[in-house]
C-alpha cells in the first residue's frame, strides 16, 4: 500500500501537489478541530456516560439488594407464621385433650351421683316395701285370728245346728268346761 | 464531484489526477492556492459539528434508563470502551476510553464523507489529517510510557528485550526503528492511502464509464459495467471506512498497551 501510495506521488511530482506532504493549513486547522471535539466529548459528554454507567451498576445492585432483603424478610416472616401456627396446633391438640379429660371427669361424676341417687331410691323404696309389709303382716295377723275365730265359730254353729250326732261333743266340752265354759260360751 | 459536473461537457478528464484531490478553494472562491477554506476543511467543521452536536443532545438529559438517542450514543461509547479499551488495556482501559472513542468517532465520520452523496471525498485522503491524528497518538503513548516506567527508563524497557548480549546490537536497532519511527508513519499512511484509494478508485470507474461513452457510442454496455462495478466498490469502500477507523483506533490502544507493559 505504502508503495502504492509512493508510486502515485512520484506521478503527482510532476504536478502542483504532492499527497504525502501535508498542507501546513490543514494540519493547524486538523489540530484546532480535533481538540476542540476532544474537549467537548471528553469534558461533557464521555465522564456523563461514566457517571450513568456506575449509577446503572448501582440502582441494579441496590435493586438487588432490596429483593434480598425483602426475600429475608418474607422468610422470616414464614418461619414465624409457621412457629405461630404450631404453637396454635399444639394448643390446640392441649385444649382438646383437655376438654376431653373434662368431659370424662363430668361423665364419671354425673354416673356416680345416678348411682348413687338410684341406689338411695331403690333403698327408700325397698324400706317402705318392707314396713308396709311388716304393717300388712301385722294387720292381716290380728285380722286371721279374728276370722279364724269367726271362721271357727261358724263352723262350730252350723255343726251344732245341723248334726245331731255332735251333740253329745258339745255337751260334752261344755260339761268339761264348767262354770269357766259358760263365761268362755258368752265370749 | 468534478467529474460529475462535468458529465454533459464533452471532454470527461480522464485518467483522474492527484489534482483531482485538490479542489478549488471556496473562500475566496475559486482560488488553486487558499486552503483555509475548502470542501475539505468545510467537512471537517461539519465533521465536527455533528459529532458535538449528536452527543450534546442524545447525552443532554441522561437518564438510568436510556430513550433510543441516549442508548445508540451510548452503545457508541460502550463498544470503543469495552470492545477496545478494556479488552486491550484492561481496567486501565477505561481512562483511555473517552479518548479513544473521540478518535474512532471523528476518524469514522470523517472517512464516511467518501461515500455520501455530493460530499464524495474523504477529509482524510489528505495526509494532514491522519498526520494530525497519528503524531497524537505517538506522543501519547511516548509520555504514558514515560510516565508509567519514570523518565528514560521507559527507553530502556522499550529498546532492550531480554535476549542474548550478543543479539542486542541487531535487536535494539530493529526496536527503535519499529517502535519509535515507523509507528506514526505506517498509522497516518495507512489510514491517507486507504481513503486515497477509495477515492481514486471510485473516480477511476466513475469517469471510465464517461470516457468510454465518449470514445466510441458502442462502448455504452462497457460503461454500464464500469458504473456498477462504481456501486459495488462503494460498498467496498463502506466496509474500508469501518474498518481504517477501528483499526486506527486499536493500533493507538495497542501502542499504550505496549507502553504500559511490565514485560516484554
Amino acid at each position: 500500500m505504502i508503495t502504492e501510495v509512493l508510486t502515485v506521488a512520484a506521478e503527482a511530482g510532476e504536478s502542483d501537489h504532492n499527497p504525502i506532504i501535508p498542507l501546513w493549513q490543514e494540519v493547524v486547522l486538523g489540530l484546532i478541530a480535533f481538540s476542540i471535539l476532544c474537549f467537548v466529548l471528553m469534558k461533557f459528554v464521555f465522564p456523563m456516560m461514566e457517571k450513568t454507567f456506575a449509577a446503572r451498576v448501582d440502582a441494579i445492585e441496590g435493586g438487588i439488594k432490596r429483593a434480598e432483603a425483602a426475600q429475608a424478610e418474607a422468610n422470616q416472616l414464614l418461619e414465624q407464621y409457621k412457629a405461630q401456627l404450631a404453637e396454635a396446633r399444639t394448643e390446640a391438640a392441649r385444649i382438646r385433650d383437655e376438654a376431653r379429660a373434662d368431659a370424662e371427669g363430668i361423665r364419671q361424676d354425673i354416673l356416680a351421683k345416678a348411682r348413687e341417687e338410684s341406689d338411695r331410691i331403690i333403698g327408700a323404696g325397698q324400706e317402705q316395701l318392707a314396713a308396709q309389709r311388716e304393717s300388712i303382716v301385722r294387720e292381716l295377723r290380728s285380722e286371721v285370728g279374728s276370722l279364724a275365730v269367726d271362721l271357727a265359730s261358724k263352723i262350730v254353729g252350723e255343726s251344732l245346728a245341723d248334726e245331731a250326732r255332735s251333740r253329745g261333743t258339745v255337751e260334752r266340752f261344755i260339761n268339761e268346761l264348767g262354770p269357766a265354759g259358760s263365761a268362755g260360751g258368752r265370749r | 464531484m468534478t467529474g460529475q459536473s462535468t458529465v454533459l461537457a464533452a471532454e470527461v478528464p480522464f485518467p483522474p489526477k492527484v489534482e483531482d484531490f485538490y479542489l478549488p478553494s471556496i473562500l475566496p472562491w475559486g482560488e488553486h492556492n487558499s486552503y483555509w477554506f475548502t470542501k475539505i476543511t468545510a467537512l471537517l467543521w461539519i465533521s465536527i459539528a455533528i459529532i458535538i452536536i449528536f452527543f450534546l443532545v442524545s447525552y443532554r438529559k441522561p437518564a438510568l434508563v436510556p430513550t433510543k438517542k441516549q442508548w445508540i450514543a451510548e452503545s457508541i461509547y460502550g463498544f470503543v470502551r469495552n470492545n477496545i479499551a478494556v479488552d486491550m488495556l484492561g481496567k486501565r482501559g477505561i481512562n483511555f476510553a473517552p479518548y479513544l472513542t473521540t478518535l474512532f468517532v471523528f476518524i469514522l465520520l470523517m472517512n464516511f464523507w467518501a461515500i455520501v452523496p455530493f460530499a464524495q471525498i474523504s477529509p482524510n485522503s489528505h495526509i494532514a489529517f491522519p498526520a494530525v491524528l497519528a503524531v497524537i497518538s505517538y506522543v501519547m503513548f511516548i509520555y504514558i510510557g514515560m510516565k508509567h516506567h519514570g523518565g528514560l527508563k521507559y527507553f530502556k524497557h522499550a529498546l532492550i528485550p531480554p535476549a542474548p548480549w550478543f543479539i542486542l546490537p541487531l535487536l535494539i536497532p530493529i526496536e527503535f526503528f519499529s517502535t519509535f519511527l515507523v509507528r506514526p508513519f505506517s498509522l497516518a499512511v495507512r489510514l491517507f492511502a486507504n481513503m486515497f484509494a477509495g477515492h481514486m478508485l471510485l473516480l477511476v470507474f466513475t469517469l471510465g464509464g464517461f470516457a468510454m461513452l465518449n470514445a466510441n457510442v458502442w462502448f455504452a454496455p462497457f460503461s454500464v459495467v464500469s458504473w456498477v462495478m462504481t456501486i459495488a466498490l462503494t460498498f467496498l469502500e463502506f466496509l474500508v471506512i469501518c474498518l481504517q477507523a477501528y483499526v486506527f483506533t486499536v493500533l493507538t490502544a495497542s501502542y499504550v498497551q505496549g507502553a504500559l507493559a511490565d514485560e516484554h
